[in-house]
């Protein structure tokens, strides 16, 4: 591995080939055309979303269309904003978004450290049924999961329109348990060994050891957990009706019947501010979190 | 040191056993309280595992196989499930979520591949390219689908006025029968395929230069390296990524809900997790909807059975 690290890493096509006159002119057609033909697939329908929540009701019909609104109307946005209530879908939507991030850190950080670090009896066995479940994804069980939680069995509580029904079912990752634990697993035992001499119990432990050192980890599942919830769609319909309880991807298509087209592009624009600032903050963490699931080669 | 002239007495055979008992005893409580610690730490994601994962499955099987109406529940064996496979739209819920899910694994699966070989070339512009390649991924899935929506109309929409500028023929989209799934594989296509391709890229990076060097040395073209050396190096990627990609698109919804309303034009945007949600909310069948999960679940655990079979852990 070492080696490959001093020679110039070389890809498909090696460096001196690139060199040569001809292929460099090939190479930046296409580096070029690329980048031209990205931008244009990847950010025109944004440029799309945010001009046309600026035309007016006609222009943005209109055929064929213009590129640039003639009378840019900032109106639609706070039309937008008031029909559909974007305030409090937003609002909704980053509440559920961040408990059930607190909710994941705390429930699913503890259980991967039982995992790896105090590996009670049968540990194995309870990590092996939550694995299991990663065989089988959640939409297939949104039904017997929503009969659950109109009525959960022994407390019998209601858990429609509350921030629970999203809140407590975002635990059950057993992906982020399997990332945290298989990171908890790489630090050295005598770490924990001199701090348990040091009479540390296992919650100071993981307090002041593990989760100062855990910080890569922690934040690739936190935004994936966060991702998570402002991407779901089926299970906020199900769970979330009540108007005040609505998530941003319910809402605007709940709310977006009957309004002209420039005013719901310009609401879904609103409602990708969050995520795209978001994405724009953390974009380097997002994009190494990707490859954390690493499966080599 | 003095030595002590009284040689120490070997203990009794009763003491022996009182001590190696107590030592016993205090090592075993000792650990009963390291597990009831570890237990304690596991509580919080068991219970939510219990109420919110393993009890629902089980639930599911149950209620497949009882009816309940008017808070009293019977036993009906196989109805549910004849009942639910006799449904004309069954089968083609089934068809449309096979034709999204082949075509969506070229557009999933082969197309992110094949830009990622080439992305991984360019020495320029690809921290600009990824971000923009993963942007669609970072938007609300309503955000963007209401953009095609609107784009996909065949008057007035972007699509069609792109196509007639270029003098190609327009297209129905989700207003044709048969364009419907393609439709909405390309929406899905462009919201998704960000991940796959920074993920390819990712693996792409872990291949050793020298394989390439030696397989130019001995000749081999372009095609022939990416052939022989990329995709056996991304082998176990390209595996997961497919296995993920067919367990993702079977669970199609939220495209057909928002660009066609769920069932589409002649039924052919309804898809298989529609078709469960419409079975219990409209009509009102909770035991055939869960039928339908299960057979939906059997369907999906047959795809891993299948690919845990066919490759070699090598982690």
């Amino acid at each position: 591995m070492a080696a490959a690290q001093e020679t110039a890493t070389r890809t498909l096509i090696s460096p001196a080939r690139l060199n040569r006159s001809g292929a460099k002119r090939i190479y930046w057609v296409l580096v070029i055309v690329t980048i031209l033909l990205f931008t244009f697939v990847f950010l025109g329908p944004l440029y799309w979303m945010v001009t046309g929540g600026l035309k007016t009701g006609q222009e943005i019909a209109q055929v064929p269309p213009t590129i640039y609104p003639q009378h840019p109307q900032l109106s639609n946005y706070v039309t937008a904003w008031n029909d559909l209530g974007l305030g409090r879908l937003l609002l909704n939507t980053i509440w559920y978004a961040f408990g059930a991030l607190a909710f994941q850190l705390v429930f699913d950080v503890l259980a991967a450290f039982a995992f790896s670090k105090l590996r009670p009896r049968f540990g194995n066995v309870v990590l092996g049924l939550m694995l299991a479940t990663l065989m089988i994804p959640a939409t297939v069980l949104i039904i017997p999961q929503y009969v659950t939680v109109i009525d959960l069995p022994i407390f019998h509580w209601n858990m429609l329109n509350s921030p629970w029904v999203i809140w407590l079912p975002s635990v059950t990752n057993a992906f982020n348990i399997f990332l945290l634990k298989r990171f908890f697993d790489s630090i050295p035992e005598d770490l924990l060994q001199a701090a348990a001499i040091d009479g540390a119990g296992p919650l100071r432990t993981l307090r002041s050891i593990i989760l100062p050192m855990s910080r890569p980890i922690i934040g690739v599942v936190s935004i994936f957990a966060v991702t998570a919830v402002w991407k779901d769609f089926l299970w906020p319909l199900l769970v979330e009706p009540g108007t005040n309880t609505k998530t941003v991807n319910v809402g605007l298509n709940a709310f977006a019947q009957g309004l002209g087209q420039n005013v719901v592009v310009a609401a879904a624009a609103i409602a990708a501010v969050p995520t795209i600032v978001f994405f724009l903050i953390f974009q380097r963490n997002i994009m190494s979190g990707l490859t954390v699931g690493g499966v080599k080669g | 040191m003095a030595a002590t002239t009284v040689a120490p007495q070997a203990p009794s055979s009763g003491q022996v056993t009182e001590y190696r008992t107590s030592r016993r005893r205090s090592r075993m409580r000792r650990r009963i309280a390291d597990n009831l610690t570890g237990y304690t730490f596991l509580l919080g994601a068991v219970l939510c595992f219990a109420f919110f994962s393993w009890y629902p499955m089980v639930r599911e099987f149950i209620m497949s196989f009882q009816h309940t109406k008017r808070g009293v529940t019977t036993w009906v064996g196989w109805h549910n499930y004849t009942a639910v496979w006799h449904d004309p739209a069954f089968a083609a819920a089934w068809r449309n979520t096979a034709e999204f899910t082949l075509l969506a694994l070229f557009g999933g699966f082969v197309v992110p591949f094949v830009i990622a070989v080439v992305l991984n070339e360019f020495r320029h512009a690809q921290g600009y390219l990824r971000v923009l390649v993963y942007l669609p991924v970072m938007l609300p899935p309503a955000s963007g689908l209401f953009l095609f929506k609107y784009a996909y109309d065949p008057g007035s929409g972007v699509f069609n006025q792109i196509l007639h500028a270029l003098h190609l023929p327009t297209s129905q989209w989700v207003q044709s029968p048969t364009m419907t799934v393609p439709s909405l594989v390309i929406a899905s296509t462009w919201l998704n395929m960000g991940g796959a391709i920074l993920i390819y890229l990712a693996a792409l990076q872990n291949i050793p230069g020298e394989l390439y060097e030696a397989s130019e040395l001995d000749g081999a073209g372009i095609f022939r390296r990416v052939w022989h050396v990329t995709v056996p190096q991304t082998r176990l990627i390209l595996s997961l990524m497919f296995l993920l990609q067919i367990v993702a698109t079977m669970q199609l919804f939220i495209e057909p809900f928002i660009l066609a309303g769920g069932d589409g034009v002649e039924n052919h945007a309804e898809s298989i997790v529609y078709l469960i949600y419409q079975r219990a909310f409209s009509f009102h069948d909770f035991n055939g909807a869960a039928a339908l999960g299960v057979m939906l679940m059997v369907v999906l655990l047959v795809f891993s059975a299948i690919y845990t079979w066919l490759s070699p852990r090598q982690d």
